[in-house]
């Protein structure tokens, strides 16, 4: 099935990267949910640094929210992306909403690492990992922007390129040729994200893993009954 | 009926010296840890006074507990709609500001100090950063300090009493404190366990003991917010929230709490409450007023064969059920209700009680003792601490409870002022316990109880019966020879 590919640094950091990180990132989160659990969490802060916590949490976890779920959209969707884009004035709107998303996650992230940097009592709970994150986050979120300034219409061609490229990967039919001919900080951007996709399960982005959706659904009382005693009346 | 059992609990204020030994007990065992250093799961405070953290009771600020809404109950904080827009940063959680910034002090310095004209010195350093702090407040920064402009002051429950009562508790001839000591509640409606959004917070069905899973805590805060008694917390060194665990691991072993074992007034009281779990909402849903009495009515009579029944129906042992039988908590509780629940109108349900204080003797009336053959009650109706206070901490509001208690140990003490001194006729004493709804029987149950308890006889701790429930899933014998102790997944911060 790989015939046809030449080894180049496409190759490398295109097709053989994501699949390495992939099975990192399988293998270890299992690993680490499995015989660490307790380290899943999200490390929260706030409890040290109450002020300038608001202005950086709130506006970097929406913004990356929105670009996350922008990014999935048109992975999963890409038809109905590109109909939507094929109305000029709907085309302005997305990109428009992405870029603004964007800004705001650059922020969110600027006002978290200075907070981190400044706040001595933050200093002792901020590992080199953690700064490894921030980091690789800075720089995905620039090279997020510039593609999305300097290389516009992305929703466009991300559905018509980018999408038949990672659904390639998927099938585990890599074809690099769909994104052959994109500019360099386009190819950059995909390599920043196969990073942190591959740093992800040593860091506390494992956190996201564990977003408790279940709370929406259960009663808000919970009993634990230790053995057989157990029985349906009483769990609540 | 839907019966549980729950070890509950009685702290007699009016034993308490306020020696904070409870509090060392417990930060010696559990909370002297990095992340922890700044935890009090037990802590003792001066009553009118601010507390720990800081006008905890203020729930317009920390946002705690249930509040009524729409003809039902829901968290004041947080809850399923309101979850997912705060995740990111908890609105109400409060922060170490709110407790106090941990320190410790360079001892070595003491001891390693070059010679020198100075007297060595060891400068407090914060246990967060290990940097040089100027400490500015503490864990009992406001101790003993009850006719204090500055923290007594504002204690929350004085907002219940008028503005001359108000004045009257800050004049040094009427200066007045009690002591407040606090642990979990281990409440039955528990606001901690209804807010965690990963459902790492439960109360385990056998002895009503809330923990949480530090497996399954994330770290999210919302029990922080959540339990109005603040007394859940957030390890800010594991990323995990920690609470007051009621020593399960000595109950389960049959010894007492660390903080009950060690009280040195011997103000403590621990035994089983047999209660009806199918009451909890309608309960928790009652008008203020009425919240006092319908605990009350929850609880059950462990003696009562229907209950018995109900209870062995519900897998309840025998052996708990006879611990039921003899706890000191049901006597405080049901039979004498000289013990009343905390702050009953945050709606959690704390099965932790208390028998309010009785203030010092008032020389008032014509400026002389009050004679006790014309008026029995007249110090404590007009006590130092004023009724509404107490009612505003203890009694859900209403000063009718927590008067009925104190006229009862009043009488009790009249009783046996004419037992041992005699200065007081028998026939007094016993219209005094009359008008106290005491009978001389019980007066003497709750003396012996009060002043001659014996370990045994405060503490009823039930047999836990945690090998039965294990050898039911699992034999012994294998479990043994498969796991030995087992691997523990150490509490590191990160991978």
């Amino acid at each position: 099935m790989f015939e046809g590919l030449v080894l180049n640094s496409d190759l490398i950091f295109l097709v053989v990267l994501p699949y390495i990180v992939t099975v990192l990132f399988l293998m270890m989160t299992i690993y680490r949910y499995k015989f660490q659990k307790f380290s899943y969490s999200s490390l929260s802060s706030q409890f040290l640094e109450n002020q300038n916590h608001f202005w950086g949490l709130v506006p970097f976890h929406y913004g990356i929210i929105a670009l996350i779920a922008g990014h999935l959209i048109a992975f999963l969707i890409p038809r109905s992306v590109l109909v939507w884009n094929s109305h000029p004035l709907r085309l302005y709107i997305l990109e428009a909403a992405a870029l603004t998303f964007g800004l705001l996650t650059l922020v969110g992230l600027i006002a978290i690492i200075l907070r981190r940097h400044n706040n001595p009592k933050l200093k002792m709970v901020t590992s080199v990992a953690d700064w490894i994150v921030l980091g690789i986050i800075l720089i995905q979120v620039f090279s997020g922007l510039y593609v999305a300034i300097f290389h516009g219409w992305g929703s466009s061609w991300f559905a018509s390129s980018v999408s038949p490229y990672l659904w390639s990967l998927i099938t585990l039919n890599p074809d690099v040729q769909y994104i052959a001919a994109l500019p360099f900080m386009v190819k950059f951007h995909f390599i920043g994200a196969y990073l942190i996709f591959g740093f992800f399960p040593f860091t506390r982005l494992v956190h996201v893993l564990v977003v408790p959706n279940h709370y929406l659904w259960r009663k808000p009382q919970v009993v634990r009954w230790y053995g057989i005693k157990r029985h349906a009346q009483d769990a609540r | 009926m839907n019966v549980r059992s729950q070890v509950s609990m009685v702290f007699h204020l009016d034993k308490c010296i306020g020696c904070h030994t409870c509090s060392i007990a417990c930060k010696n065992v559990w909370t002297d840890r990095k992340g922890a250093e700044y935890m009090w799961w037990n802590n003792v405070e001066t009553k009118p006074g601010t507390g720990y953290p800081t006008k905890w009771e203020d729930q317009e600020k920390y946002k705690g507990g249930w509040e009524k809404k729409n003809g039902g109950i829901r968290l004041k904080s947080t809850g399923k709609g309101r979850i997912v827009p705060n995740i990111f940063h908890n609105p109400s959680q409060p922060s170490m500001d709110d407790y106090y910034e941990p320190w410790t002090y360079k001892y070595d310095e003491l001891f390693n100090a070059p010679e020198g004209p100075d007297q060595p010195t060891a400068r407090p350093v914060s246990m967060v950063t290990g940097e040089y702090i100027n400490v500015e407040s503490g864990p009992n920064w406001d101790d003993d300090l009850g006719g204090s402009r500055q923290y007594a002051e504002n204690d929350p429950n004085l907002d219940a009493l008028t503005e001359d009562q108000r004045q009257a508790l800050f004049s040094v001839e009427q200066l007045v404190f009690f002591y407040f000591p606090r642990i979990c509640n281990h409440c039955l409606n528990p606001g901690c366990v209804a807010a965690c959004p990963s459902g790492a917070l439960y109360k385990r069905g056998e002895d009503g003991i809330v923990l949480i899973d530090q497996k399954k805590c994330r770290g999210w805060r919302s029990c922080v917010a959540a339990c109005p008694y603040k007394k859940t917390y957030y390890n800010w060194s594991t990323g995990k929230s920690e609470k007051c665990i009621l020593c399960f691991p000595r109950l389960e072993t049959g010894q007492a709490p660390a903080c009950f074992h060690s009280c040195v007034g011997r103000i403590r009281y621990l035994g089983v409450l047999l209660y009806d779990a199918d009451k909890i909402q309608e309960v928790a849903n009652l008008p203020d007023d009425q919240l006092v009495d319908a605990q009350r009515s929850m609880i059950l009579d462990p003696h009562d064969e229907n209950v018995i029944e109900a209870a062995r129906k519900n897998g309840i042992h025998e052996s708990v059920i006879e611990s039921a039988q003899a706890s000191p908590v049901y006597k405080f509780v049901k039979e004498w209700k000289l013990a009343l629940p905390p702050h009953i109108e945050y709606r959690t349900l704390p099965m932790l009680f208390y028998v309010p204080p009785l203030s010092p003797v008032m020389a008032s009336l014509d400026d002389t003792l009050t004679s006790i053959d014309k008026d029995f009650f007249h110090d404590v109706e007009e006590s130092r601490v004023p009724l509404k206070f107490l009612a505003s901490l203890l009694g859900g509001g209403s000063e009718g409870k927590v008067l009925y208690a104190l006229k009862k140990m009043k009488a009790i003490r009249i009783y046996r002022r004419a037992m041992t001194v005699g200065d007081i006729t028998m026939e007094t004493a016993q219209r005094a316990l009359k008008e106290a709804d005491c009978t001389i029987e019980q007066a003497e149950a709750i003396y012996k109880l009060t002043s001659l308890c014996t370990f045994d006889e405060r503490f009823v701790i039930p047999p836990m019966n945690r090998e039965e429930a294990i050898e039911m899933m699992k034999d012994p014998h294998e479990h043994r020879t498969n796991t030995g102790f087992g691997f523990v997944d150490s509490p590191k911060r990160s991978f």
